[in-house]
């Protein structure tokens, strides 16, 4: 036991005067943080938009008004005809145009279908997908204002589907994805940084050193690891500081219950880190294999970025194999929903077998190679 | 005598070199023991072996009457080794350095020893200073140092003056001769033979085996064969002109001179002075030379590569 104790102690030391590894540490929790938390917003608004009326009547200004009104979009500019409409798109100076026809009053008033032409910059996908989603919802409300003041029967029964969105009611994406920011962290920590550190002490040719003094392996990766644990523990409650007092997230469900998942989610990239500098021969080596290998796929592939139900379904399969994934679920579940351990049970489950089962055969690995 | 380290035809591989082959050795208690062989010999390899940190093939060896794969754990309290390149925390300074090999050593009290240590090596005025801002020389001080403060039995030195200026070359050869006064048996590796003439018993490593292994007069007094140094010039023409005349068996350039190795048998030595007389080379000196170990050492190399 206390040659754990002197092996973290020294681990410490090494890493305070670490300029190099101290700065991931402590910065990139922050940087991350305000990175994902303003730049990288899926938010959509103050989307820019140009008109052409070929109507100008009190109906169509008044759809105008409703648009803009709605807070989701500005009107840039008017039109008088339909090409200088389409160089306005073209030339990225608006990217939604709304075409009125004419004697739209007039078929208004005498209740026939009005076809209207929205036409969105499609190479934003994320921008136009958003904002027809924000034109639907104007437009059928224009609808059924219609409706109300006319007081016109309903002649054909209408589903009218209303979509609500729960825990994140904005859909802001910081409340997305500051969860998100957790778990990368943690990779970053535990992963990468755990197997540069192993890494580090063969290259430098200390590990050698190392196996001829008494230590037993298990004390050695015990040495090893632990600051890690520590380190990635502070990174949490940094985060979580930072999300509430600076990004206003509140926390929805226990704390207690976050820290203990976590270490469930430790437990497989303390494996990987150490499976990773048992196959790698310098520190460059070993953050290029776990950065390209481990956390990018994890990213991609575990609902962190891209929708899980969006993927073909191959991809949907592999999905299964990542840890991430499960991790995901049960920090998000934690943090906005406020679920309890009985929702999280499953994952929590296969989170373990994961992390348990890479854990030890990275142990095996480890000690297989120091012998 | 009492042997210390006793191996038995124990072999080392690498995929398909044969790093270790068949290797019998023995070292006996209280002596500075040098293995000494060109790079690629298999002296690292050896000593990584017997260090506990590769696993051998096939063979056998004991530390102090302890088998070496089943008592691993027992010959590591009482071996010191120093690997090739430095190898301590540069981002600690010497006193944690030291304190921290203490400590993983289970050594309680090593204040006093610290101290006595450093002091030994010369660096005491550096206790605060980050290893990685030591000089070649005492950066392989300090590491001397680490690898003696739990008071090991035995120390295996692993090229331990390889890329180290001369002055501290020899501080470092006045440390370890020290240390064998106060009894504790080293193994040292070298490519340097100048080195290999300061121990007690040396061993020619090659390709894996040892060629020859005994006391350095010894070893000079087994060889047969006559030494005669030619200082003259233009010498790569003396070189080529002697290498055609067979009953010459061996000849090294040393700088401006060249040695002929030969058998008074076959050749005496007023003949190759006729020899280099009736041609038109500038000769400046002709003597018989007493061998050194290199140049029996090549003769060696040489013979096993014809063979």
């Amino acid at each position: 036991m206390k040659k754990i104790r002197y092996l973290i102690k020294k681990e410490f030391l090494q890493l305070i005067r670490d300029k190099k590894l101290l700065l991931p540490i402590f910065l990139a929790p922050i940087l991350q943080l305000i990175l994902l938390g303003y730049a990288v917003t899926f938010d959509v608004k103050n989307i820019s938009f140009s008109v052409y009326d070929m109507d100008n009547s009190y109906s169509s200004r008044e759809l105008i008004s409703d648009f803009t009104s709605s807070g989701y979009f500005v009107m840039k500019s008017k039109m008088d005809n339909y090409d200088e409409l389409e160089q306005n798109i073209q030339k990225n100076k608006v990217s939604m145009g709304l075409v009125i026809p004419v004697n739209f009053e007039k078929n208004i008033k005498t209740g026939k279908t009005i076809p209207l032409q929205l036409i969105v910059d499609g190479s934003d996908a994320n921008t136009s997908t958003i904002g027809l989603a924000y034109a639907k919802g104007v437009i059928s409300k224009f609808n059924q204002n219609l409706l109300k003041e006319k007081k016109l029967p309903l002649k054909v029964s209408k589903i009218n589907a209303e979509f609500r969105s729960w825990y994140n009611p904005e859909l802001k994406s910081k409340y997305f994805m500051i969860p998100g920011v957790l778990c990368l962290l943690l990779m970053l920590v535990t992963m990468i940084l755990t197997s540069m550190v192993i890494v580090k002490e063969k290259e430098i040719g200390t590990m050698e050193q190392l196996i001829v003094t008494p230590i037993k392996p298990v004390q050695l990766i015990a040495g090893k690891l632990i600051p890690f644990i520590i380190i990635g523990f502070i990174d949490i409650n940094l985060v979580l500081f930072v999300s509430y007092f600076w990004f206003g997230i509140p926390i929805k469900g226990s704390i207690i219950l976050l820290f203990v998942l976590s270490g469930t989610f430790i437990l497989t990239t303390l494996g990987l880190g150490l499976f990773i500098s048992t196959i790698s021969k310098t520190q460059q080596q070993a953050m290029m294999t776990a950065a390209f290998f481990f956390m990018l796929p994890f990213m991609y592939l575990s609902g962190f970025i891209f929708p899980i139900e969006n993927m073909p379904k191959i991809l949907q399969y592999i999905t299964h194999l990542i840890p991430l994934k499960y991790f995901l679920i049960i920090i998000r579940g934690i943090f906005l929903k406020g679920n309890g351990f009985n929702l999280l049970w499953d994952e929590f489950i296969i989170l373990l077998l994961f992390g348990i089962g890479i854990f030890t055969i990275s142990v095996l690995r480890f000690r297989k190679r120091l012998e | 005598m009492e042997k210390v380290i006793e191996i038995r035809n124990l072999s080392k591989n690498f995929k398909d070199i044969n790093a270790v082959n068949e290797l019998d050795m023995e070292v006996f208690k209280d002596e500075m023991f040098c293995l000494v062989g060109p790079d690629g010999a298999g002296k690292t390899t050896l000593v990584r072996v017997l260090c506990g940190i590769l696993k051998p093939d096939s063979g056998c060896f004991s530390i102090f009457g302890l088998d070496g794969r089943k008592d691993r754990n027992k010959i590591k309290r009482r071996i010191g080794y120093l690997s090739q390149k430095f190898s301590l925390y540069g981002d600690l300074t010497i006193d944690e350095n030291i304190s921290f090999f203490a400590k993983v050593h289970n050594v309680k009290e090593f204040k006093d020893e610290k101290d006595v240590l450093l002091e030994k090596m010369g660096i005491e005025k550096f206790g605060n200073r980050l290893a990685e801002r030591l000089s070649g020389g005492m950066k392989k001080k300090l590491a001397l140092a680490c690898t003696l403060i739990h008071s090991p039995d035995i120390l295996f030195l692993d090229e331990p003056t390889t890329g180290v200026d001369p002055v501290s070359r020899r501080e470092f050869w006045e440390i370890l001769a020290d240390l064998k006064r106060e009894g504790i048996t080293i193994l040292i590796t070298t490519p340097y033979m100048d080195e290999a003439e300061r121990c007690d018993r040396v061993a020619f490593m090659y390709n894996g085996s040892i060629l020859s292994c005994d006391y350095p007069h010894i070893i000079k007094e087994k060889f047969d064969k006559r030494i005669m140094e030619v200082v003259c010039s233009p010498i790569r023409e003396v070189y080529k002109y002697m290498e055609t005349i067979e009953k010459i068996e061996s000849i090294h350039i040393f700088g401006d001179r060249l040695h002929l190795v030969f058998d008074e048998v076959k050749i005496s030595v007023q003949e190759i002075k006729e020899e280099l007389i009736k041609r038109d080379f500038n000769i400046y000196n002709i003597r018989l030379i007493s061998p050194s170990l290199e140049n029996i050492f090549i003769m060696k190399m040489e013979k096993r590569t014809g063979e």
